[in-house]
């Protein structure tokens, strides 16, 4: 009897124990997260700004950009999943082109995230791949820090060049490729494609009211 | 106690290519000099911290329940740091991403606490932390180094993303139109180059 109560005193002092040491560091992990969150929020935020407004360099706008947006419902044109923001860019009440949030989903490993800023003549100001896992020193020249190979859609549409040359040159398309990487390309090209058909079938709803 | 830490650390129980434990981040990680370097630096930090805590309060942890102590105090370190570094080094960040809470999981960590300052004073136990975590920091540097050089042609790249734009001219660039080896560069030649260097630690302990 006295085994069964002195095992017992030890699984609660046990017990005790732990908890005490999972408290005492949930305190230190809570406060840390307090003082470090808002300075993690505000550099999220302005890597996003820099992100957004290094896209539409050269387009004329006055409007704070990474405030001014509407959500997209899931379209298989965007391949978004979730809700997706389309940003306004505008000049006082003139909205000069929006930057949409697309989806690859066909990469070589995983999905691609691009930013497209498209202006009201429905041609591409520029693209940035935001996120992607492809192979590093193979596929990764579809990041503008790697190699400036994105920046050749800059003033593209789906007239220039046809809808048919929307490919890499092995397919007959118009876009350059690195050999041995080709699946990635495809997939920023078909998505890029879809992106532009996307906003073709919807730029009334995007507010380009007086086209 | 200081000459044998510098000692174990850094040859005797190289973590990298003796212990061959945390494995996991040097292979995955060190694709470029900096890239080992900064995970390097991270684990260093880890280390300290995680066996400067432990030791301490090693009187107060139940034996039965010590693995699960020390996982703790280990999975919060990391979290501080990883916090820390989001907030106030955020191209370091980028550059490290998911790695810096994969330390969590990196053995050697859990090993040093468990073998070492679970059972010494706490500035042996800190020194423990310090060398081995340099240790392991050299292992990842050349090996990344290798890496680097072999695959990509450069040495150094990405130096400025970690301590700024004023470092930029420090990256070496050997060959221009250097095609690159692509096997360097995935998780064979992590392997591959990992094995070379065991050799050679292997070769040079036995010629002493």
């Amino acid at each position: 009897m006295t085994n069964f109560f002195q095992n017992q005193k030890i699984i609660f002092q046990t017990i005790l124990v732990m908890l005490l040491f999972g408290l005492v560091f949930a305190l230190i992990l809570g406060v840390f997260y307090e003082k470090t969150n808002p300075v993690i929020l505000k550099s999220e935020a302005d890597a996003k700004k820099r992100m957004l407004s290094s896209l539409i360099e050269n387009v004329k706008h006055d409007n704070n950009v990474e405030k001014d947006f509407f959500e997209i419902e899931p379209s298989s044109l965007l391949g978004n999943k979730k809700t997706s923001k389309a940003y306004r860019v505008k000049y006082g009440d003139k909205l000069n082109a929006v930057i949409l949030e697309t989806r690859a989903p066909d990469g070589y490993s995983g999905d691609i995230f691009l930013l497209v800023a498209i202006n009201k003549q429905s041609e591409i100001i520029t693209t940035r791949v935001i996120k992607h896992q492809e192979t590093p020193g193979l596929g990764d020249y579809i990041d503008i820090e790697k190699n400036p190979w994105i920046d050749a859609f800059k003033e593209k549409s789906l007239e220039n060049p046809s809808e048919k040359l929307w490919a890499v040159k092995k397919d007959n398309g118009d876009f350059d490729y690195i050999s041995g990487a080709t699946i990635t390309p495809r997939a920023v090209i078909k998505a890029l494609k879809k992106t532009l058909l996307f906003f073709e079938s919807n730029k009334h709803k995007l507010g380009f009211n007086d086209v | 106690m200081f000459k044998k830490a510098v000692i174990d650390g850094l040859w005797k129980q190289n973590p990298g290519v003796i212990q061959l434990l945390g494995l996991c981040p040097t292979l995955a990680v060190t694709t470029t000099v900096v890239n080992g370097l900064s995970l390097g630096l991270a684990t260093v930090i880890v280390m300290i911290v995680a066996n400067a805590s432990i030791s301490p309060i090693r009187r107060f942890i139940p034996d039965e329940i010590r693995v699960p102590i020390f996982i703790l105090v280990i999975a919060a370190s990391v979290t501080v740091i990883d916090l820390a570094i989001h907030a106030y080094a955020e191209p370091l960040y980028k550059a490290l991403g998911i790695f810096i809470p994969l330390i969590v999981t990196n053995c050697i960590v859990l090993a040093r606490v468990e073998s070492f300052a679970s059972k010494n004073p706490i500035l042996p136990s800190f020194y423990d932390g310090l060398f081995m975590g340099i240790g392991l920091c050299f292992v990842l540097v050349l090996l990344g180094g290798m890496r680097e050089f072999l695959g990509r042609g450069t040495l150094f790249s990405g130096l400025d993303l970690i301590f700024g734009q004023s470092y930029k001219d420090l990256s070496l660039e050997f060959f221009s139109n250097y095609e690159g080896f692509l096997l360097a560069v995935l998780p064979p030649g992590a392997f591959l180059g990992l094995a070379l260097l065991i050799a050679l630690t292997n070769w040079i302990d036995q010629k002493k």
